[in-house]
């Protein structure tokens, strides 16, 4: 049946207070918007409580524990005492004990350790006939923040090592004298640390954003459902979505080493071919995380949002700001699955240290799987239909 | 040609609910090969969600069928090598140059010259001189020819066409369906979605969907005929005419048409003597005819509603 519709009752037209009744229309609008877009609403809980737990649960800006190791060239029991005041100022953590120079450089070299100390041969004897011999600690100087604090603590050292140990009588004023070895970074200048640092934030940056958007922007633009009615397959438009992305990401990282090298002095100690293979590999993986955020997505937004939460505890936990070995466990675990925390690693290591390959195995091992990962989630995610 | 190949769409029993709402309900339809099909409705009945099982861009809840001889639940992929889709909402790169796109859908496709194949569209589609033009900033009715040249360009065997028309102005719809006619006769199977009655007619077989029920089908005199509808058409001083009608017993619709009035009723007996008392009145003048294909859809229409909502 066909009806004739009439329009109800002429409602009058106020025209006072015309512009707060506007600016109440407007806002009204604006909240009932809010409360259906729940991710905005749960970004606006998410942000601050993650800030600040991992502000103040994660991040130590005097780190303790540090994982050292120790090259033993004598087992006495001077030695044994210096290693136990060592580990009593707390900064210490003797996680290997090596007898072999090389071992002790590369476990430098690779990050696993942030400080070594050697005891030489014929220590003790030395100590006792008053020689005054030298105990070499090495640090890691790369992050000038964490190594700080833990060799300003060896001054108070000796006497507390002496304290313990089995002299007759006073000891004299100094038998020993401790030397620290800032290494890779010897003037502790922060740029240092914090230009290869960049590198790699400004690449999650960037390369987030420009995958994180390549879907959802298929779908509110409509051209997803003409693209989905041909044969193309999702890991098709994934490598589609991905390479070109990695030619931009790899002129960036190009555009911001050669300003740190040519403006900030930045050395590049180790191999530039290595340098631009793993980075390629990082570049790649930001990528395949920033797509399968565009395959969850509804929206751009939401994209963008998304990106976010996953830039900031980048930022934070990947020790890029903060000492990563001054975290607790359990900041270290999610750290470990950032990519960032990996590259950081490899490209302090490459540039200011001079690593190679093998130093730098399992952070490149986890990089590609953390890709792998990314870039499966991303495939089966991808939806054919538009179910 | 053997029976089974005659036929481009057989499908039988496709439903699908979106949220616990049935958009589509126990669809069975048959398309001819070589044939224009219209697949006529009212805004939100199903057709887009029909036409989007069709070529496999949404899994149907339950029924079963095959689309050019490939099975719609299982080939999907092959299903998309062999039919050209054009969306309802223009879906062309909007960024991209018309030869661009174009050679994007060649590519896609795997045709052997893209930059050929496009160039060769380009031509066809009267665009010569538009090439680098960006496909957004086309007007509505280069759009839409742009539109159906990309899903022509891989030659597909049928094409699924959504609302190819709508805020297109009549000229262009006239080239439209002229070349949708040069299509069909070199072979081409056409499913085309659509609100206007001119575009139905111009259509060899039509099918009627309300509310996601598939309501009526067949050429445009079958289904006309079997409306069992019959029209008066009233001229002359009509005021209130339709509100005083609308609703008595044997009227199963009122509907304005210019100046003229169109009172139908599947019951002749009972409309004609719910409007005998106006028949006698000298000013208004009385014709019974048969319905327009818009007669019998609004009744449907209205039947529907009252069945199914």
């Amino acid at each position: 049946m066909s009806t004739v519709q009439t329009t109800g009752p002429a409602r009058e037209i106020r025209d006072r207070f015309g512009f707060w009744r506007r600016s109440y229309a407007m806002m009204a609008k604006e909240f009932i918007q809010l409360r259906r877009d729940r991710v905005s609403f749960a970004m606006i809980i998410a942000i601050p409580v993650m800030q600040l737990l991992l502000f103040g649960y994660a991040i130590n800006t005097t780190p303790h524990h540090l994982p050292s190791a120790v090259l033993l060239q004598e087992d006495s029991d001077l030695a044994r005492s210096i290693l136990k005041a060592l580990e009593n100022t707390a900064y210490f953590r003797f996680v290997y004990e090596v007898h072999d120079v090389d071992e002790f450089d590369n476990l430098l070299k690779s990050g696993k350790v942030l400080f070594g100390v050697e005891i030489p041969r014929g220590f003790e004897r030395a100590v006792r006939r008053g020689d005054k011999p030298a105990l070499l600690v090495a640090a890691d100087a790369t992050d000038p923040v964490a190594a700080s604090s833990a060799l300003g603590s060896l001054g108070m050292i000796v006497q507390t090592a002496l304290a313990h140990d089995l002299y007759i009588g006073d000891p004299p004023a100094m038998p020993f004298e401790i030397r620290a070895h800032a290494r890779y970074n010897p003037a502790a200048e922060s740029r240092l640390n914090i230009v290869p640092g960049l590198v790699g934030t400004i690449l999650t940056m960037t390369m987030l954003i420009f995958t994180a958007l390549s879907v959802t922007r298929e779908i509110e633009r409509g051209t997803m459902e003409s693209l989905l009615s041909m044969p193309i397959k999702p890991v098709e438009v994934m490598i589609g979505k991905i390479v070109p992305y990695i030619l931009v990401g790899f002129v960036q990282a190009f555009l911001i080493v050669n300003i740190g090298v040519f403006l900030f002095g930045v050395p590049v100690l180790g191999n530039l071919f290595l340098l631009a293979g793993l980075s390629t590999l990082f570049i790649a993986a930001n990528l395949a995380i920033g797509y399968t955020f565009s395959t969850i997505a509804q929206n751009q937004l939401q994209a963008i949002q998304m990106s976010f939460m996953f830039f900031l505890p980048s930022i934070l936990l990947s020790g890029f700001m903060f000492p990563f070995a001054g975290m607790p466990a359990w900041a270290q675990y999610i750290g470990e699955c950032l990519p960032l925390t990996h590259y950081i690693r490899i490209v302090r290591a490459i540039m200011l240290k001079g690593a190679t390959m093998p130093n730098l195995r399992f952070d490149t091992l986890a990089l590609a799987i953390l890709m792998l990962v990314a870039m499966t989630i991303a495939v089966t995610r991808f939806r054919r239909t538009l179910d | 040609m053997n029976g089974a190949n005659d036929i481009a769409i057989d499908v039988k029993g496709l439903t699908k609910s979106f949220g616990g709402r049935e958009v589509v309900h126990d669809l069975s339809m048959q398309v001819k090969r070589g044939s224009i099909y219209g697949f006529l409705g009212p805004n939100g009945s199903g057709k887009t969600t029909t036409i989007r099982i069709l070529c496999g861009l949404l899994t149907p809840d339950s029924g079963e069928g095959t689309c050019l001889g490939y099975d719609i639940l299982r080939d999907a992929e092959k299903i998309k090598r062999k039919v050209g889709y054009m969306t309802q909402r223009f879906s062309l790169y909007q960024d991209l140059s018309v030869r661009e796109n174009l050679e994007f859908v060649a590519r896609l496709y795997g045709l052997d010259d893209a930059r050929g194949a496009a160039r060769d569209m380009i031509k066809r589609l009267g665009l010569s001189g538009r090439e680098e033009q960006l496909a957004g900033e086309l007007s509505g009715g280069w759009k839409q020819r742009l539109a159906l040249g990309a899903c022509t360009l891989p030659n597909p065997e049928l094409l699924l066409l959504d609302e190819p028309t709508a805020g297109v102005d009549p000229k262009a719809r006239r080239d439209f369906w002229n070349e949708i006619h040069a299509l069909a006769a070199g072979g081409l199977t056409v499913l085309v979605s659509t609100h206007y009655m001119d575009e139905a007619e111009r259509c060899h077989e039509i099918a009627y969907i309300a509310y996601g029920h598939l309501l009526t089908h067949g050429t445009v005199d079958e289904v006309i005929a079997k409306s069992a509808l019959v029209t008066y058409t009233v001229t002359g001083e009509l005021n209130g005419l339709a509100a005083q009608l609308a609703g008595k017993p044997g009227i199963d619709m009122v509907a304005p048409f210019g100046t003229s009035l169109h009172v139908s009723g599947r019951d002749i007996a009972a409309l004609e003597a719910s409007i005998a008392p106006w028949r006698e009145k000298g000013e208004l003048h009385w014709q019974k005819s048969a319905p327009s294909l818009e007669d019998v859809f609004i009744e449907l229409m209205g039947r529907s509603k009252d069945n199914f909502q």
